[in-house]
Order: structure tokens, then sequence, then C-alpha cells
């Protein structure tokens, strides 16, 4: 793999929180990779989606969306409404997340989701966050989480392509 | 492969698309199943370190609690998800991932299962996940 390049001047430095969120979701590979997109944010609140796709499916007999795609976008939505939480952005890392999956997504169909983070403490931040298509009174899956908040703390650029020291 | 019930339904996972965009490999012992994530740069979830993004990691954990209950149950039919409950513990380094599950309970409707990830050595795992599914055969709404 390539050496990490530095992150755009636009990431997490422009006055515009819908702009800085979207410059954190075309920085992120895999949020790119499931064509996330990011609609709306308020302070502790972001709204997206992510349009159906083919290669997303998990079951080839119905057509419906994985799972795993849902867990993908529901972590980074809940990650952006932590980030939108904070008077001064920095990086979040999950410690752990919990989802409750009420019913198939329909085939087809964007999958779209709200993330609220509640609170934000010094060193964590909780966010829950909900799935569906058309409101949040029918979701597909419910999510809440933990974060670890600025997780990049005192590591630098390419930290996980070092070796370990003995 | 040869055509037993574990190895068909090992082969119905490499036709998941989802699977495929992963680029998962599955790897078949007996009972035991091995799932395979090859590292790929559009899995990456933080660019700076750079690291995976978790939600692949706890989607690959998720394929394989799935896969490893459908062999249990003797189904040839992937399960329902109930819930999940993700623990990242370190990082994920770009290099291969790899996951296992172990069925812990399959009950006459829901079926509790473990599964966790590793990359360089197994007593080290970069996540743990546990999760509830609907038996397979079952078929009735979660709700």
């Amino acid at each position: 793999m390539s050496d990490p390049k530095p992150p755009p001047a636009s990431y997490a430095s422009s006055d515009d929180p819908l702009e800085r969120v979207r410059a954190m979701i075309q920085f992120t590979p895999q949020a790119k990779a499931i064509g996330m997109e990011v609609t709306r944010i308020e302070p502790a609140r972001v709204w997206g989606l992510v349009p159906y796709r083919a290669e997303l499916v998990g079951d080839p007999e119905t057509g419906v969306i994985a799972g795993g795609v849902i867990t993908t976008f529901l972590d980074t939505i809940c990650g952006t409404a932590a980030v939108a939480a904070m008077e001064h952005p920095t990086t979040v890392a999950t410690i752990d997340l919990r989802i409750d999956y009420m019913r198939a997504a329909e085939p087809g169909r964007d999958v779209l989701a709200e993330a609220h983070c509640y609170k934000l403490g010094r060193s964590i931040a909780f966010v829950r966050a909900v799935a569906y298509e058309d409101s949040a009174d029918n979701p597909i899956a419910n999510v809440a989480c933990a974060f670890m908040v600025n997780s990049n703390a005192g590591r630098k650029f390419g930290a996980n392509l070092r070796k370990k020291k003995p | 492969m040869s055509d037993t019930p574990q190895h068909r339904v090992a082969a119905a996972l490499e036709r998941i698309p989802y699977a495929r965009f992963l680029g998962l490999r599955a790897e078949l012992k007996g009972d035991e199943l091995t799932l395979i994530m090859p590292f790929s740069q559009h899995l990456v979830g933080n660019p700076l370190l750079p690291a995976l993004h978790g939600g692949v990691v706890g989607a690959l954990m998720e394929v394989t609690a799935l896969t490893q209950l459908a062999i249990a149950s003797k189904s040839e039919r992937f399960p329902k998800t109930i819930d999940i409950g993700i623990d990242y513990l370190r990082s994920g380094k770009p290099v291969d991932t790899f996951a296992r599950a172990r069925v812990v309970k399959i009950g006459r409707r829901v079926a509790n299962v473990q599964a966790e990830a590793w990359q360089g050595e197994r007593s080290q795992p970069i996540a743990t996940l546990h999760g509830h599914f609907m038996t397979p055969e079952t078929d009735e709404p979660a709700a």
C-alpha cells in the first residue's frame, strides 16, 4: 500500500459544518465505496443516505441490502454526529455499537438514516441512530454506540504501517 | 471442493454480491469456517493511520456468524439477524483480516452466536461480536 497522504485542506477545517462532514466522507474510502451521502446537518445531528446498489445486496434471492452495509453506514453517520457535536472537531473511533434489526430493507430503495450525539464528553461520545426508507417511525434498524474522542491523539500519519517496537 | 452441505454453504457465501464487494473468501476445516477478508484500499475507514473501517470488520464477523450458524443448523439458507453487538478492541491494520464464529446455542426460534476477528495473532483479536439470529427454518418475522 502507498504511504498515506495528509488530508485535504477542507478536511475538518471548513467553517461550513455540512461541507466539513462531506469532506470527511470523501476522505473515508469505505464510506465512498458504499456511496454514502450526508444530506443535512445540525449541531450534534446528521442525516444521510446510502443509494441502493446491486453490489451491496446480501441476499441474492430477495435483493435485500446486506446488514454489513447498514452497519458501516450507521457507524459512519454516528461518528459524523459525534464530530458535529464538537466545537473543535477531532477524530473519533468506535468503541462499541449495538444494532437491532426490526425488518429487512426494501429492495431497490435508498436507505436513509439520522444520527444524534446525545452526550459528548471529554473522552467519550454517545450516539444513537435509526435507519429507514420513508420515516423513522418505520425503522429498518436502530443503533446505539460509544466513541472514543480524539482517537488519533499522539499517533502520527501512517502509525498503523509501522512495526511495533519489541 | 467436495459437495457436502458445509461446502455448499461456503460456496453460497461466495455468490453473495456484498461478500464479493468485501472480497471475502471462505475456508472450511470439518465444520469450522474461517472467513478471510484480504486487505483492500476501499475497506479503509481512517486513512491517516490507516485503519480498516469498523463497519467492514463488523460485517466480516456478522457474515461469519450467519454462515457458521447455517452450517451448525444444517440449513442452506442464511438466517435473519435480530441484533448484533460489536466491541472494537484494536484498530484494524491495512493487512488481511480473519474471522471465526462459535454457535453458543441454537434455540427453537432464536440462536446465539459469538464471533471474533483478528489479524497477525489469533490471541490478539481486533474486534468481537455477539449476535442473536432467527433460527433457520423458523422464518417468523422478528417482531
